[in-house]
């Protein structure tokens, strides 16, 4: 039999046997599930084996050992430590000398300790706060009537939001900010003068919008992190407006995993119909 | 001896890794190499040692006879299998036409992917649970998931088919949340996620963070 049709057929029956969990846990998903779980282990071993184990170790230190005999120090020589470090942690199996292990994870605790610190401080710290601190108005080199009527009303929108949010910061209900209500409104009121005359100005000059929404999202997000300080007042509102930008980028992400799931369980169903029963082309 | 060389082991690796970031040059640079590979044949050795230990675990279930210890036969079996089979292939194990790559495309591609799918039930599960508009919050959850959905799907032409073609309303709404307020949120939660990584990495270089050593 071609060895194509009985992969198809073991690939159906095993399909059939984990969605079989929906009905409830049963033997044929038990089946299944410890075939994935050994074949799993399994692919893991023989992978390493040779991309790791072999590529990295064995290639590097096999020659250096020949050369060593030949009375020649090879650098890779070097590698013996790997090898010993890896072989004590697999003691670990062994429990009266399973603590030798801690050897080896320290090397790799310590190296991705000293490896993240930096790359994660570069690329997710650093970089990112580059991106977000961006120019406020931006000078396009051409731009017609109708993406500058665009611009125009998109600036006046965020003035608005802008003046929505110091409102809900000072007036809102979980607002604690400790002033005389006129104060409160003179506040209010140099923002709102303030975002008068920069729509005014923004008319001829377009505002880079994306960029200040980025900037206002993360700079109250990060507000919403810090757990230092209790969240009232000025700090508390914008810790609020922090909570509204994570819970639409959760929705978002949500949102795609939602969809990524569908479209691998379209897949799985693609497959049974297509590939397996044949009756749909 | 049992926590101090550790600690000091640790240290000095990452110390070197840090110092390799500031002067990329010999003979840090080869350090960095050097222990880069060190770190992978390490990391395989850890990942062998899960293997292992579930093998164990599984041999002992048999041997015992401990309830269900006919799928813990399975699994030895499915694991030695797998294992053999992709250690006697040779280095080219994965290339298409060995028997490797027959085992990963007929049972394992399949399990692995109908698993996830799985999900999909669940995750619609969850979507109602957590879909409620209870709160301004929760309703700013609903409709940022509402509309990505929508956007990226072909409700565009269902719903506004009678629009030109390129006025495409929910995916352009769609792009708006992704590429701005999304990123705005996930910026927020990178940055935080950064200054975490980077005050608990400096902890556990200077010795303050021992938990990973154990408690004996």
């Amino acid at each position: 039999m071609d060895s194509n049709i009985v992969g198809v057929w073991i690939a159906a029956f095993l399909t059939l046997g984990i969605m079989s969990f929906l009905y409830k846990d049963n033997p044929w998903y038990k089946f299944s599930e410890a075939i994935f779980v050994g074949l799993s282990a399994g692919y893991w071993f023989a992978s390493l084996f040779w991309q790791s184990l072999h590529a990295k170790f064995w290639t590097n230190w096999s020659p250096a050992v020949q050369s060593l005999f030949q009375g020649q120090f090879d650098y890779n020589l070097l590698y013996t430590g790997a090898g010993i470090l890896g072989l004590m942690m697999l003691l670990r199996l062994v429990p009266p000398i399973g603590w030798i292990s801690r050897w080896p994870l320290s090397v790799v605790v310590g190296g991705t300790a000293g490896l993240y610190l930096i790359n994660y401080l570069v690329s997710n710290a650093i970089r990112q706060i580059g991106s977000t601190i961006q120019p406020a108005v931006t000078f396009p080199e051409s731009i017609g009537w109708v993406q500058s009527g665009g611009v125009i009303i998109g600036n006046v929108l965020v003035f608005a939001v802008l003046l929505v949010s110091l409102g809900f910061i000072l007036f809102g209900r979980s607002s604690t900010i400790d002033l005389p209500t006129p104060t409160k409104l003179f506040f209010f009121l140099i923002a709102l003068v303030a975002c008068g005359l920069g729509t005014f100005y923004s008319l001829s000059m377009p505002l880079n919008l994306t960029g200040l929404i980025i900037f206002m999202g993360v700079f109250c997000g990060l507000i919403y992190f810090f757990f230092s300080k209790e969240h009232t007042g000025f700090f508390g509102g914008a810790a609020t407006v922090g909570t509204w930008f994570l819970m639409v980028t959760f929705g978002a992400s949500f949102g795609y995993t939602v969809m990524s799931r569908m479209s691998l369980l379209i897949g799985r169903i693609d497959f049974l119909l297509v590939e397996w029963l044949k009756v749909v082309k | 001896m049992r926590r101090e060389i550790p600690l000091i082991i640790t240290a000095t690796v990452g110390i070197a890794y840090i110092i390799q970031y500031f002067i990329p040059h010999t003979p840090f640079d080869k350090v960095e190499a050097l222990f880069s590979d060190w770190l992978s044949i390490i990391a395989a050795c850890a990942i062998w040692l899960g293997a292992l230990n579930l093998l164990k675990l599984s041999f002992l279930s048999v041997s015992k006879r401990k309830k269900d210890w006919f799928f813990s036969l399975v699994i030895i079996i499915s694991w030695l299998t797998m294992a053999l089979v992709g250690i006697s292939e040779g280095p080219g194990f994965q290339e298409p036409g060995t028997k490797f790559d027959w085992l990963y495309t007929n049972i394992y591609t399949p399990l692995s992917a109908t698993m996830f799918a799985m999900l999909a039930f669940y995750v619609a599960s969850a979507s109602y649970r957590a879909f409620r508009a209870r709160n301004f919050q929760a309703t700013l959850l609903l409709v940022a998931a509402f509309l990505v959905l929508s956007g990226r799907v072909l409700f565009d032409e269902l719903i506004f088919g009678f629009l030109p073609a390129d006025w495409k309303i929910l995916s352009t709404i769609s792009d708006f949340i992704m590429q701005v307020l999304n990123t705005a949120g996930q910026r927020a939660i990178l940055i935080g996620i950064a200054l975490g990584t980077v005050s608990t990495s400096l902890r556990i270089i200077l010795g303050i963070e021992r938990s990973y050593l154990g408690s004996d």
